[in-house]
């Protein structure tokens, strides 16, 4: 493990410049009529600001392999339950609640 | 023999006063704690089951009111699932052996090792106070709209006391991951570990992994309660069967977690018993891990009847079955590893195979109820009942009085009546049948459960059963005395009284708090047992 | 998640380690593993919006556009920014600069505090226009029903990310003062980065939050 890997600050700061766009494109997207492209969009960037923040906030792209599948099985296990369940929502032929 | 004589030091003669204990941070020491703990909870579910048992034994619903009825089996199911079930044998056993087995001094979080028991013991007494104070009717499962709108019994207080507790299981579970991925001993490779240390780590990954969603779920249905918020109220749109989804996604792999330890203590005995290496080490290591994760893929078999789609309902039944593979990967192997062992009769071994048997048994019913058809018929009847108790009480309690058997001399360094261990894993093999056998007889007659009274033709088998709990209940009591007995009068065991291989048995009994007294140097591979082995004891 | 207390040399050792890279090692993976369970425990509440928005796409977009937007972005904005001077915090503990650490962490804090500060508001905000479940709540009759479903679903969420916030900001302050105590080192900063690890997850639930309750169906009114 590359240990005390300590990145040079400018890395930090870029980050935050793309994170701060990125927010500012997902509220101006917002305001236009795209159809399910708008969920899509606003979901797209911020699965990009998440994979921003854990790969170089917190470091992840210089960590172990081990901390790589931690963070790999928390997002698979949560698809898991996603998937499943929506198994149930998505194939019901009737709407049992509402 | 040579003379056995107790270590001048070891972790029990380490301070006696009340601080050493409550502040203490030795897994070992906190491991006694648990046992304190899990068995003090045990003895109080089992107390309701009593209460349960006497009303069945007669069909009209005489003993009890119909109202303190659904409040006795809800409590005997809290208190045994989340309070001694989950939580027994890795917070017993794992707190105990982890870190021996692997060559270490101690957990890799020491503190919060104790804090995951002081979380334990506040939930504990929180739901507690749910019981004595009014008590909670919805059934462990606290499936809505009944526990968010009609129920005016203590849900929130018991739902309090299950979350809270829930960090005790996180947090264990989060102890053992780290430790057996970064406090391993020079040469104490993945490979090398015993089999227990399999079954700790894949339970650990479903604590970890599940107990954060039966948390936010407790935590939906108190805010509904309170706040009137309406996540499951069908007034609102909301749908009663979503709880069921969040609930069952943690409740079935916890059936994982009470049975996973269980499995990889009957490895630890089965290999010991037989004096030979567990037949296919790494199948039976990745079975483990399967189950863990195969585990989490089921839970829809609990909704069959509860309105989930034929599509999702036909996903989950394919799933279910999928599971008998590795669970029989086991068994197998267990079987396989006895085939020209020395097999042993002493008392570890005995329970061991008690596991084994009433393990398939509860597995094998599992098969049919992962079969859409068979479970719909059977659904909240007293075969659920008895499958699921053939899996945690004769699967686990089976498991833990085992293990608890196998290394009581290395915790207390002193052996038991071996007489008395026999005859109590007799009459407990006997009792459980007895109770639980007959119940799916009846339920496959129709019985539902959850009900104090009953149609007359039920009840000889109905009888039987409650003969046979009170049975079961006399073999656990036995134990408490003969075990409690040893502490002072028991014969000296002497560091290795099995002649087993693995590092807990190259320390003394009981081991120095700091486990070893140099760290050890693993050159072997698990369960090399030699030709013959002669043991210290004769 | 926090290692020993320092007993033994080199500083910050706890006993149970053989040295100071297997004591870094095991409490990252220790925060990792405990951030698995919060992607799990937000996870489940994730999972219910998701059936709910799915279910009433139109109720919730209706009850979406009642959330005071620019609130929300300027918070984004300002949790974004916290992120940046927790990230400059890590990195002036890693090569020993105390008084930049100190004042990277009161940074952090502060603006965690603004975030707690505007989102006090919004919920003010709520409360006049009468839209919290179960105490005050009136919605447009045709989404009457629905409508409660978002609202509870946007306290409950929102409620449990101030509350992490919160516990980070009481993590900041225990940080702080083996700050300025001088605990933390070049040598020994792994309470900095694991506590900097949980400030960035709490950062990426808002990540998620803001656009799935206060930009869906922003554009149909």
């Amino acid at each position: 493990m590359p240990t005390n890997h300590i990145l040079p600050t400018r890395v930090y700061y870029t980050i935050f410049a793309i994170l701060m766009l990125c927010t500012f494109a997902t509220v101006l997207i917002a305001f236009f009529d795209l159809g399910p492209l708008n969920a899509i969009a606003a979901l797209t960037i911020a699965v990009f600001k998440a994979v921003l923040v854990v790969l170089f906030f917190m470091h992840v792209r210089y960590s172990t392999r081990l901390t790589w599948a931690v963070v790999a099985g928390g997002v698979f296990w949560l698809g898991i339950l996603l998937a499943l369940t929506l198994s149930d929502y998505l194939t019901r032929s009737w709407q049992t609640f509402g | 023999m040579s003379t056995v004589l107790l270590p001048p030091r070891h972790y029990l003669n380490d301070g006696y006063g009340v601080r050493s204990w409550l502040l203490t941070r030795d897994h070992k020491r906190i491991a006694l704690l648990y046992l304190a703990g899990v068995t003090f909870f045990f003895f109080i579910g089992g107390a309701m089951a009593v209460l349960i048992r006497l009303e069945l034994a007669t069909p009209p619903g005489d003993l009890v009111t119909d109202e303190t009825y659904n409040k006795l089996f809800t409590m005997h199911g809290v208190m045994m699932v989340f309070f001694f079930l989950i939580p027994v044998i890795p917070s017993v056993l794992g707190n105990f052996l982890v870190p021996i087995m692997i060559g270490a001094k101690d957990l890799a979080f020491p503190k919060i090792n104790l804090l995951s028991w002081y979380i334990y013991v506040v939930g504990g007494l929180f739901t507690l106070y749910a019981l004595i104070s009014g008590g909670l009717d919805t059934g462990w499962t606290f499936y809505t709209p009944f526990s968010t709108v009609a129920s005016t019994t203590n849900v929130i207080p018991a739902a309090l006391g299950i979350f809270i507790t829930g960090f005790s299981s996180i947090l264990t579970g989060l102890n053992f991951i780290v430790t057996i991925h970064r406090m391993r001993a020079p040469g104490m490779t993945w490979f090398r570990m015993p089999l227990f240390l399999w079954s700790t780590y894949a339970t650990s990954l479903i604590n970890v992994l599940g107990t954060p969603v039966i948390a936010i779920t407790i935590l939906l249905v108190a805010a509904e309660r309170v706040f009137h918020f309406g996540f499951f109220n069908p007034a609102v749109g909301g749908d009663p069967v979503l709880f069921q989804h969040l609930f069952w996604f943690y409740s079935h792999p916890a059936v994982y977690i009470m049975v996973l330890p269980a499995m990889g203590v009957v490895s630890e005995l089965v290999a010991a018993g037989c004096r030979k290496p567990v037949f296919g080490y790494s199948f039976v290591a990745f079975a483990s891990l399967a189950i863990a994760v195969l585990g989490f893929l089921v839970w829809g078999h609990h909704m069959f009847v509860a309105g989930e789609s034929v599509y999702s309902a036909l996903i989950f039944s394919i799933l279910s079955f999928l599971v008998a593979i590795p669970s029989a990967v086991k068994v197998f192997n267990w079987t396989a590893t006895m085939y020209q062992g020395a097999v042993s009769w002493e008392t570890p071994m005995l329970y061991a195979y008690g596991f084994i048997g009433l393990f398939t048994i509860g597995g094998l019913t599992g098969l049919f109820l992962a079969a859409i058809g068979v479970d719909v018929h059977v659904t909240d009847t007293y075969f659920i009942i008895a499958h699921f108790h053939y899996i945690m009480v004769g699967g686990t309690i089976m498991g833990y009085l085992g293990g608890l058997h196998y290394w009581w001399p290395k915790m207390s360094g002193r052996l038991y009546n071996e007489g008395l261990a026999k005859l109590s894993a007799g009459i407990i093999f006997i009792g459980f049948n007895l109770t639980f056998f007959p119940q799916f007889v009846v339920g496959y007659l129709g019985m539902p459960r959850r009900y104090h009274a009953y149609p007359p033709e039920f009840q000889v088998l109905n009888v039987l059963s409650s003969a046979g709990a009170s049975i079961l209940g006399v073999g656990y009591l036995i134990p408490m005395v003969y075990l409690m007995w040893s502490l002072r009068y028991g014969r000296l065991a002497g560091s290795n009284p099995w002649g087993a291989v693995g590092l807990e048995w190259t320390t003394s009994s009981p081991p120095p708090t700091e486990n070893f007294t140099e760290t050890p140097r693993v050159t072997w591979d698990a369960y090399e047992y030699p030709a013959s082995v002669e043991t210290d004891v004769a | 998640m926090l290692p020993e207390a320092a007993h033994h040399h080199p500083a910050g050792l706890a006993h149970q380690f053989d040295n100071l890279e297997q004591q870094k090692e095991a409490a990252t993976l220790g925060m990792w593993a405990f951030l698995t369970t919060e992607i799990l425990f937000f996870g489940g509440l994730f999972m219910v919006y998701t059936v709910y928005r799915s279910s009433y796409p139109d109720a919730f977009a209706a009850a979406s556009h009642e959330l005071v937007v620019w609130a929300g972005t300027v918070n984004t904005a300002v949790l974004i920014t916290s992120s940046l001077t927790m990230a400059l915090a890590v990195h002036a503990a890693q090569l020993g600069q105390r008084r930049l650490l100190i004042v990277f962490l009161l940074l952090t804090m502060a603006l965690g505090c603004v975030f707690l500060g505007i989102k006090a508001f919004e919920y003010y905000t709520e409360f006049v226009e009468r839209h919290i479940p179960g105490l005050n709540y009136d919605f447009e009759p045709k989404y009457f029903r629905n409508a409660q479903l978002f609202f509870s679903l946007y306290f409950l969420m929102t409620g449990l990310h101030a509350l992490h916030m919160i516990i980070g900001l009481g993590i900041m302050a225990f940080m702080l003062w083996w700050s300025v105590r001088g605990v933390i080192t070049a040598e020994y900063y792994i309470p900095i980065e694991i506590s900097g690890l949980y400030w960035h997850f709490v950062d990426i639930v808002w990540i998620f939050l803001f656009p799935l309750l206060y930009l869906i169906g922003r554009h149909a009114h």
